[in-house]
């Protein structure tokens, strides 16, 4: 029911033209939608625009009103442009300033609070990301105003869904707040594309505020591969994987067979064999691809809240009671070491 | 750097492994009768606090390590759990049972504001989120709300050059921040792991100082902002069957179109 809901906003956020009233409830007279204005906030790395934090848009897109983009960092023009290309977006909000380049809350949340007091948004979404989840409550305190986490539908412009408890229940709440702080879980609302539109980009207010934090160093894991949280197929390898050595050479290949990002469980990761950044569930990455085949992997509720919206489920596993083929739309009961490799080979060669 | 005083607040929240299930009004979860425990990002933070002590690694040592929750009278039971774990007195802020007394993260935000004041803490250690909720906000807010930096989702925690070091999980790898104190951290699992209390620890628990608060007398109200409509369960996925071998999983696949 609640995956209808979010079809039919959806569905309403692109087929309908921003004036026209989207919602049936008290809030759908034209006349308060006109008041209604969003600020979706941007990520940016290196001059590069987070494709994925377009998803900020879509979700703007179907509350109604006016739509702005925010974004900041240094040489940021060129990804302010590209997102001015968004179709229904009014306005790029752009602040030059290497001090915004890698995100720190401690300026990040003034400088947003200060562009929010200026444009006198309702709404201020971002994505549920590392980024998102760090900043976002910052400015949420900064305003006196209850945020609204990883929501995953939005019923009109004060109610929203979001789950609960692992996703083992979902919440609709309203909020009283008169800026509401939102962010958005990324597999519910697709990323906008960045074209057909031609916002214009102007400069934001920069309060130039201290960052008491200082950005020492990074490591991010390289790979070729499709970003988990976005990936179209994923293949997750958990506990049954036995060794490091085991998960890279049996999971790889797969991978790389269909196009796939590689995806862990928490005990796989906890016992070394995958990176932490892999790790599929209610404390990692949710994700919600095409194909989700877990590999070795029982099926905890902590791993199922970050995988059970997945359009197919695939599972391998030599237990035939692991709670995994209760989900899943399609179970072989077998050993991996010999199941995977052979699948990865009969797909290669299709 | 000064000694610490470390602030570490805990939440009683539904047992990781319990499967929860929506009441019959859909109004909630159904708590009665069901196994609570330390919210498991919050024994990271005591567990954490406690290492910062034992190991010597703050440079002014550390002083004081005060547990603190806000809920219901039970709440008690997990300050006891974080005494027991090696928190040396323990604060409870205690609100009515049920719905009523539930506290949003911004309402326990101005809850902790509150007690750094008084307690004069310079460091608080939170869990990066309630396994209930799920809404990772709490730190953050605090951090806002005192003007303080934070370092979400740690997964080290080092003392140098005069600040704390802290790796942090970001999406696609680990970042590394510095700042001075005061500080705000919030834990990821990586972090530690935390230890199990032992018996003489439980009954020594039992003679550390608990201190009793209202929410008035922090000067803070249970105000909600987010009214629950309802909350149902999530819709329920079939599982569709086995098959026999690898063409047997390749066919089924490519008729469901994941192929």
């Amino acid at each position: 029911m609640f995956a209808a809901a979010r079809q039919t906003a959806l569905r309403g956020a692109v087929s309908i033209p921003r004036s026209t009233p989207v919602f049936s409830g008290p809030f759908s007279r034209s006349a308060f939608q006109r008041l209604l204005s969003s600020l979706a906030i941007l990520e940016q790395r290196e001059g590069k625009l987070n494709h994925g934090s377009l998803s900020a848009i879509t979700a703007a897109r179907s509350i109604g009103g006016s739509i702005h983009g925010f974004v900041a960092g240094s040489n940021v023009k060129p990804v302010a442009e590209e997102a001015a290309k968004v179709e229904g977006v009014e306005k790029i909000i752009a602040v030059d300033n290497v001090a915004y380049e890698k995100g720190l809350p401690e300026n990040f949340a003034p400088l947003v609070v200060e562009n929010i007091k200026k444009g006198g948004y309702t709404h201020i979404i971002a994505g549920h990301t590392a980024f998102g989840k760090n900043l976002m409550p910052r400015i949420a305190a900064l305003l006196d105003s209850q945020q609204i986490s990883d929501i995953t539908a939005i019923e009109s412009e004060n109610t929203f869904v979001r789950p609960i408890y692992a996703g083992n229940a979902i919440a609709t709440v309203e909020s009283s707040d008169s800026v509401k702080i939102i962010t958005i879980r990324g597999t519910a609302f697709p990323a906008a594309e960045a074209q057909g539109g031609s916002a214009a980009v102007e400069d934001g207010v920069d309060p130039k505020s201290e960052a008491s934090a200082e950005w020492i160093s990074e490591d991010l894991a390289k790979s070729d591969r499709p970003d988990l949280a976005t990936a179209g197929k994923v293949v997750s390898g958990g506990r049954g994987l036995k060794s490091k050595e085991d998960f890279d050479n049996v999971m790889q290949p797969f991978a790389d067979s269909i196009g796939a990002a590689i995806g862990a469980s928490r005990a796989a990761v906890d016992s070394g064999y995958a990176d932490n950044s892999l790790q599929v569930g209610q404390t990692g990455k949710v994700v919600a691809p095409q194909l989700y085949m877990a590999v070795g992997i029982s099926g905890a509720i902590q791993h199922l809240a970050g995988m059970k919206d997945s359009k197919v489920i695939a599972a391998i596993n030599k237990d035939p009671d692991a709670p995994i083929f209760q989900v899943a739309d399609v179970g072989l009961v077998g050993d991996l070491f010999e199941k995977v490799p052979e699948l990865t080979e009969k797909l290669k060669s299709s | 750097m000064s000694a610490l005083r470390i602030l570490v607040p805990v939440k009683r929240v539904i047992d990781y492994a319990v499967k929860p299930r929506v009441n019959k009004a859909q109004t909630g979860v159904e708590t009665a009768g069901v196994k609570h425990s330390m919210n498991p990002f919050d024994e990271l933070s005591v567990e954490e606090s406690v290492r910062i002590r034992t190991e010597e690694r703050a440079p002014g040592g550390v002083e004081d390590i005060c547990a603190i929750s806000a809920g219901p009278a039970k709440s008690v039971e997990v300050l006891r759990t974080a005494m027991a774990m090696g928190a040396d007195r323990a604060i409870h802020v205690e609100t009515a049972d049920g719905d009523e007394g539930a506290l949003e993260p911004l309402a326990v935000a101005k809850v902790l504001r509150a007690v750094v004041d008084k307690e004069r803490s310079n460091l608080v250690i939170l869990g990066k989120q309630s396994i209930d909720d799920d809404a990772a906000q709490t730190g953050q807010m605090l951090a806002g709300l005192l003007g303080w930096p934070q370092a979400t989702q740690a997964s080290r925690v080092e003392f140098k050059n005069d600040g704390i070091e802290v790796t942090k999980e970001v999406d696609g790898g680990v970042e590394t921040v510095r700042a001075k104190l005061p500080m705000i951290i919030t834990t990821d699992l990586r972090l530690n792991e935390p230890r199990y209390a032992s018996l003489p620890n439980i009954m020594k628990a039992k003679r550390k100082p608990l201190v009793k608060l209202s929410l008035s007398d922090l000067g803070v109200a249970n105000e909600r902002r987010l009214k629950v409509v309802k909350v149902t369960e999530p819709p329920a996925r079939q599982g569709g069957g086995k098959v026999e071998d690898v063409d047997g999983m390749i066919s089924k696949l490519k008729e469901l179109g994941a192929l």
